[in-house]
């Protein structure tokens, strides 16, 4: 198959993406998905704008092309495929994850240091003792309750407040506008006034820090605006990206994680009974790809012709890249549809691939690592409060993951 | 075994040193990697082919000797 035979077949429109999932499992990609991975590495697909950009189905391919420095993330770029309506212009608004290189590095490596893997492992004991206080207050209260908000979102957003220097008395603030970035209902006006608000308050924030200086990320970025090397606009646009890229997504790992060990008792049972850190690491890396909650595919445009195989995709084309899909490629993982908390999972890409691989995937490992290993230890009876069939999935937004869980003990 | 990193290219993701904690590091300032040991020892071999392979930014050069 050839670029130019898809496009000049006018005949049969390329099926639409995103695709549904199955009603049976809430774990799984895109059944349709899974069935254009087996039929070829890349293919056309229709979105919402009536636009057809290349789908890449398979783990080696999604790869290559995450890796290759001549695909961009700049949303503003003639042919970006679009995720949802949005303005022009507003690319910058949230730090560096949609420019490219050499802008891109410029910013990141202002940010890079804090999250550096042997700086967030120091984090570790501040992490447990959170977490600590979460089943503390969760087992003297009232149960059932949900795991999202008692416990799933609160771990993330009290860990990211720390690091970065952001009061958590302000939580339900930042944590209703990230939720607005991350769903694609809202319209370019409601994401706009979103983003402006927490820019908004970054802005202040730095400011204060400029001032009062603390042992923060944000004092850090402070002495950057005053020695000039960023403005303070760029300064708070750096921090919303921070402040709100690891909100939902940490929190879907752990909710949806817990879900999915209490769907498969006998794996929960041997994370809780063992002692052992290599299991809870490994735990880890397998619900990462096992569950791969970024859906919606990384998106990229091309700024040259790429050869992929038999394929050219031409300059300005589109290409959506869905990383849960090569998390269950076969060649790659062997019975990718079985979740089994001792394999090899290291490879995945649920973290993306490229220079924009998720600058928080330390942090989020420990994280996790904290929360697998104490969760179910410290409450060992811990079961779902209702029935699977009853519970409602997080399926019309670039994060998925379920909306509210009610667990009892 | 001899290995190579390209700092230029390196963006801080930090899982060579998850893999390979005896082989890189990141700097303090930066977040960028480190090469602790340019001609690691074969029981290291394994960890780094594995660190330059899923080395998102292919900042990870080996040559097999
Ligand atoms: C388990 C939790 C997490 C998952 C699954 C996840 C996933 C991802 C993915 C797939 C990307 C790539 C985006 C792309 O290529 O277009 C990304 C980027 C990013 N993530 Fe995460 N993330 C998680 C937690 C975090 C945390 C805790 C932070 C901390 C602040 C964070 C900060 C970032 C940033 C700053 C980027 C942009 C990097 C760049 O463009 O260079 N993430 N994340
Ligand atoms: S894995 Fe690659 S990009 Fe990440 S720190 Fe190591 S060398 Fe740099």
């Amino acid at each position: 198959m050839t670029s130019t035979t898809t496009t000049t077949d006018a005949t049969t429109e390329p099926p639409s993406y995103p695709m549904p999932r199955a009603a049976r499992c809430p774990f799984d990609p895109s059944p349709d998905l899974m069935a254009e991975q087996a039929a070829s590495p890349l293919t056309r697909v229709t979105l919402w704008d009536g636009s057809t950009p290349w789908l890449v189905t398979r783990y080696a391919e999604q790869k290559a092309l995450l890796g290759d420095p001549r695909v961009s993330s700049d949303v503003d770029r003639p042919g970006f495929p679009l995720s949802a309506p949005r303005d022009p212009g507003s690319r910058g608004g949230v730090g560096f994850i949609l420019m490219d290189d050499p802008e891109h590095a410029r910013l990141r490596r202002m940010v890079t240091a804090p999250f550096a893997t042997k700086k967030v492992a120091a984090l570790r004991p501040a992490i447990q003792r959170i977490v600590d206080d979460l089943i503390d207050e969760m087992l003297a209260g009232p149960k059932p309750v949900d795991l999202v908000q008692a416990f799933a979102l609160p771990v993330p957003s009290l860990v990211i407040c720390e690091l970065l220097g952001v009061p958590y008395t302000d939580h339900e603030f930042f944590q209703q506008n990230s939720n607005v970035l991350v769903s694609l209902t809202p319209t370019p006006k409601e994401r706009g006034e979103a983003v402006r608000r927490l820019t908004d308050y970054l802005h202040d924030l730095i400011g204060t820090k400029l001032h009062r200086p603390a042992d923060d990320l944000l004092t850090g970025l402070a002495e950057r605006v005053r020695a000039g090397e960023i403005t303070q606009l760029e300064a708070a646009q750096i921090g919303v990206l921070l402040l709100v890229a690891g909100h939902e997504t940490t929190a879907n790992m752990i909710a949806l994680g817990t879900l999915a060990l209490l769907e498969h008792p006998e794996q929960l049972a041997r994370l809780r009974d063992t002692g052992d850190e290599t299991l809870a690491a490994s735990a880890v890396e397998e619900l990462l790809r096992y569950l791969n909650i970024t859906h919606g595919g990384r998106r990229r445009v091309a700024t040259e012709d790429i050869e992929v195989g038999d394929v050219t995709i031409r300059a300005g084309e589109g290409i959506v890249l869905p990383n849960e899909i090569a998390n269950r490629d076969e060649t790659m993982f062997p019975d990718a549809a079985t979740l089994d908390l001792s394999r090899d999972a290291r490879r995945h890409v649920a973290f993306g691939f490229g220079v924009h691989q998720c600058l928080g995937q330390g942090l989020a490992r420990v994280e996790l690592k904290v929360v697998y290993s104490t969760l179910y230890r410290r409450i060992p009876s811990l079961r779902l409060a209702t029935d699977l069939d009853s519970l409602s999935f997080k399926t019309e937004g670039v994060v998925y993951g379920v909306h509210e869980l009610p667990v009892t003990w | 075994m001899k290995v190579t990193v390209d700092e230029d290219k390196c963006c801080g993701a930090g899982t060579c040193v998850l893999v390979a904690p005896d082989v890189f590091d990141q700097r303090d300032e930066d977040g960028i990697v480190m090469l602790l040991d340019e001609a690691p020892a074969a029981d290291q071999h394994d960890a780094v082919r594995e660190a330059a392979s899923v080395c998102p930014a292919a900042a990870i050069l080996v040559a097999e000797a």
